[in-house]
């Protein structure tokens, strides 16, 4: 994967087996985001080819339960909670819903502990309740993986910690599997039990304990003259 | 009331309220899409590319010497203005995907371009060449001068982009929302937004001939703005778009004809009216949110 003359991504294999969480760590511009745009088919590769569930990245959307990040959205544009989970049902606009796809979003609204957000514009929505909103969106279609770009950015403490008891509670009673971009590390440590650390290519795969160590963080971080606090298990 | 049951019975008027009608319409379902892409800009835009497609066709039939004779083209500017509104249309998209400039600038650029260009054009023709275009006519419309052929041009046009835009309803509408999330769920989007444009391109075209370029851009923001103040979803931004310009068409037109008023200067201010009425509705309904909700747009 290139952006203009400097290479992205390169051989990358990541197997996730299904009920495991994944946290994928790395500095700013390592490529984490590009990642998951090449697994749901938004970005393809300059060569070779990627591939998710064992077929081509894009091919499977239905599969697949996508949380972006929160900035980047539009918040003014005017709609219910129900109507955002019901897209994530429908995969187009809903202009009016059926009652099955009401009933539908409301048991994922309940789910993630936001049945009573069903009617409220996405403009009055808190950053907590609107990541709420956004995660009932990606398990209304009961997908095989969650995706999650940095899903504790604009959501205070109380709301990130909330997330991932979801998430986990959501992971316990189907099984999906769950990968999250994170700046975290102690998120990832306590949350994951899988880690990622990437930085244009795969530096570290594994458990956290294996993982989250200091020569590879220092290999993909690049920081050579202090330590990570963090970094001591 | 018996002046306006007397309006009613002129064919000119009847001709103007049904173009009114149907130019409000596909406008009010256009403009929901382009308010909330943040076009606004666009219906300037094209609606001045249309102007410089005129001016181009008016020059070629000059230059060719074609002036004197009975010139299809002149009688029928749309077959510049749309082709070339088109083109601006799609370049727009082009450029603004090829050089990272916002669609605003963009839009900027290709409207004085064309501005230009028109003037240009039409200050070559000596202003006692007949060229079959009104110059007043362009800038601000002529709706009562529309002719039975401008009806059928106008409603096919009308039924064509409707069930265009109706059709593929769900996913302008959720790559409105969320370009990456409408990829995400296999929605071509570029094409879809290229699409979008090409359809802009045809209506604005069409509908600035009747209304004039230079009100052109008020038929396609004013509702869908005010609409945007009351809705609470986007089925009913549509809805109440289309009815604020249906509405302010039938009113504006009337009105123009009980004071013998510009019926397009009467149209824009009825428009101007209902969405002040929809501002203090919102402002009523939702008091301070409704400014939270909008501030973001």
């Amino acid at each position: 994967m290139r952006y203009g003359d400097a290479e992205i991504l390169s051989d990358i294999t990541l197997d996730l087996e299904p009920g495991h969480f994944l946290a994928v760590v790395g500095p700013n511009g390592a490529g984490k985001s590009t990642l998951f745009k090449v697994a749901l088919g938004l970005v393809k590769p300059q060569r070779g080819h990627a591939a998710i569930f064992g077929h081509h990245a894009g091919v499977a959307p239905e599969r697949i339960g996508y949380v972006p990040q929160l900035k980047t959205f539009d918040r003014s544009f005017p709609a219910l909670a129900r109507d955002l989970v019901v897209s994530g049902l429908r995969r187009r606009w809903p202009a009016r819903t059926t009652t099955r796809e009401r009933q539908l979003a409301r048991e994922a609204l309940d789910l993630v502990g936001a049945a009573g957000l069903a009617q409220r514009p996405l403009a009055r929505l808190s950053g907590g309740e609107l990541q709420r909103a956004f995660l009932a969106r990606a398990i209304v279609r009961r997908p095989d993986i969650i995706l999650l770009d940095e899903p504790a950015t604009g959501v205070d403490f109380l709301a990130e910690h909330d997330l991932y008891d979801l998430l986990e509670g959501y992971q316990a009673e189907t099984g999906a599997a769950v990968a999250m971009i994170t700046h975290d590390l102690a998120a990832a440590r306590y949350h994951a039990d899988r880690v990622a650390v990437l930085n244009r290519t795969i530096h570290g795969f594994g458990t956290p304990e294996e993982v989250l160590c200091e020569p590879c963080l220092r290999e993909a971080y690049g920081h050579q003259h202090h330590d990570h606090g963090l970094l001591t298990f | 009331m018996a002046e306006l049951i007397d309006a009613l019975s002129f064919p000119f008027m009847q001709r103007a309220l049904i173009a009114g009608i149907l130019i409000a319409a596909m406008n009010g379902l256009l403009g929901v899409f382009v308010v909330q892409r943040r076009l606004a800009f666009l219906g300037d835009g094209l609606a001045h590319a249309a102007f410089g497609g005129m001016g181009l066709g008016a020059f070629v039939v000059f230059v060719t010497g074609l002036s004197s004779v009975n010139v299809f083209l002149l009688q029928e500017p749309l077959l510049v203005a749309v082709p070339f509104a088109l083109l601006a249309a799609l370049g727009i998209a082009w450029v603004r995907d090829h050089t990272g400039l916002s669609a605003d600038t963009v839009i900027g650029v290709f409207f004085a371009v064309s501005v230009a260009a028109g003037v240009l054009f039409f200050s070559i023709i000596p202003p006692d060449i007949e060229v079959g275009i009104d110059f007043f006519d362009i800038l601000f419309g002529s709706i009562l001068g529309v002719r039975q052929g401008d009806l059928v041009t106008i409603a096919v046009v009308t039924a064509l982009s409707l069930a265009l835009l109706i059709g593929l309803w769900g996913r302008i509408a959720y790559a409105t929302f969320d370009d990456e999330l409408a990829r995400a769920d296999g929605i071509r989007t570029r094409a879809l937004e290229y699409l979008l444009f090409a359809v802009a391109a045809v209506i604005i075209a069409v509908s600035a001939l009747v209304v004039g370029v230079v009100l052109m851009a008020a038929y396609l923001v004013i509702p869908a703005a005010g609409a945007r103040l009351l809705a609470r979803s986007l089925l009913q931004m549509t809805v109440i778009s289309v009815i604020i310009g249906v509405l302010a068409t039938v009113v504006g037109l009337l009105l123009s004809f009980v004071i013998d008023a510009p019926s397009g200067s009467t149209i824009v201010l009825s428009q101007a009216a209902l969405f002040m009425l929809a501002a203090a509705l919102a402002r009523w309904r939702y008091g301070d949110a409704s400014r939270a909700e909008n501030r973001a747009s």
